[in-house]
């Protein structure tokens, strides 16, 4: 696979939340806001770069990688709770509402099956630079998938979008046009599972149809 | 007493793990495709998450507050967590054979499971003292249990079910997942 190849395998073709559904905890959790999916993304983003970059650093060295494989799951487990320590630790300092807004989660992006998932089936087998590539694909279409869910859940819940802090993007007036008001119903905790399965069937059906074609073009050139 | 019937329930219905919290999503998905399955990591994920919780709350109380090193937490926890499920497969084991046979294949993905992690550190956050940590999580874990249960029955019969294309597997199952979280977001109300 080329470098180009690895870093954008993540965002669509083997996106990690829509393709794969790993990660489903927090992308449920933290989708009321475009600011908290993004918050969550850039922790994410953080953890799973440094984290394959390290684990395939240990793995591409024969001699330490000998000596971790059989404990090779503690350790990874290791590496990251520290890298989320940190990222915990940073959040906490500088952006305190969001620490505050992410709540439970920032912790618990240790046990991110998409984490400890890329570890063992990328890092673990390839070499630093390529891992790191593909943990910036990853967290990037993880973040862009949770922002696609927080964008329809907080549109229809409260007609606004929140980009970062004040940065408030109100689309009230397509409410008040059509004279209905938001659903509240969807920044609830129904919203987030109603919301996730529409699109998820939406973007299956869209993914069905591209086969269909493909399948089709397929039979007419031969 | 009120105090900890009300925590009781609060666990059990109104801040149940999944339809609220959306913790152990995963198992909640993925095992609940049967009800023995269902049932089989509903008790291992009760049993590992009670005795996690115990052992969290006493050495963040007692050990990491004393040292003043709150920061190790997040590694601490989930340490613990990891060895106490290899324990508790290892003793399983040992002890009785059939309910390994029975939980066998759940255990190790409870290191993983977030609910665990989560309600460990969820205890430490909201303050509960010892009896209040037991109370909450034996509560959370029933609730777990009992939405497992529900979920994996509605699950046996969707499979039956003409669903749309675009809709099979897990979209159907999170859209009959807020139909029931809306359910429960209302018993909320009682208390």
């Amino acid at each position: 696979m080329t470098k180009k190849e690895n870093l954008l395998k993540g965002l669509v073709k083997e996106n990690p939340l829509f393709v794969s559904v790993l990660g489903m905890c927090p992308s449920l959790a933290v989708t009321t806001s475009l600011e908290n999916a993004l918050g969550m993304g850039i922790g994410v983003f953080f953890v799973l770069v440094l984290s394959n970059f390290t684990v395939s650093l240990i793995m591409s060295s024969p001699k330490l990688a000998e000596l971790v494989k059989p404990v090779r799951i503690p350790v990874y487990i290791v590496i990251i709770a520290t890298l989320v320590s940190v990222v915990e630790m940073l959040m906490h300092a500088f952006l305190i509402d969001l620490y505050n807004a992410l709540g439970v989660f920032i912790p618990l992006i240790v046990v991110n099956c998409i984490i400890l998932g890329r570890a063992e089936a990328f890092a673990s087998e390839n070499k630093p630079v390529d891992s790191v590539l593909d943990g910036i694909g990853m967290a990037l279409g993880f973040t862009a998938a949770i922002s696609l869910i927080s964008i329809f859940r907080e549109f229809i819940g409260k007609g606004t979008i929140t980009v970062w802090g004040d940065a408030v993007l109100n689309l009230k007036f397509i409410f008040n046009f059509l004279n209905i008001e938001p659903i509240s119903m969807f920044v609830q905790p129904v919203g987030a599972f109603l919301s996730f399965g529409l699109i998820l069937a939406t973007l299956t059906a869209i993914g069905n149809k591209r086969k269909e074609k493909m399948a089709k073009g397929v039979k007419a050139n031969g | 007493m009120d105090k900890i019937i009300a925590l009781a329930f609060a666990g059990f219905i109104a801040e149940n793990v999944i339809l609220s919290q959306f913790l152990g999503i995963c198992p909640f998905l993925g095992v609940s495709k049967k009800r023995s399955s269902a049932l089989g990591m509903g008790f291992a994920v009760l049993f590992v998450m009670l005795i996690s919780s115990m052992v969290t709350y006493v050495l963040y109380r007692y050990v990491l507050e004393t040292l003043n090193i709150e920061y190790m937490r997040t590694i601490v926890f989930i340490l613990v967590i990891a060895s106490l499920v290899q324990m508790v497969e290892t003793f399983i084991k040992k002890v009785s054979p059939a309910l390994y046979k029975a939980l066998g294949i759940y255990l190790p993905l409870i290191t993983t499971n977030c609910a665990v992690l989560g309600v460990a550190i969820l205890n430490i956050s909201k303050d509960h003292n010892f009896l209040g940590t037991v109370v909450y999580t034996t509560a959370i874990g029933l609730g777990f249990i009992f939405v497992m249960f529900i979920f994996s029955m509605l699950r046996e019969k969707i499979n039956n079910a003409p669903v749309p294309k675009a809709f099979q597997g897990i979209p159907i199952a999170l859209v009959v997942a807020a139909i029931l979280a809306i359910l429960f977001s209302r018993f909320g109300g009682i208390i």
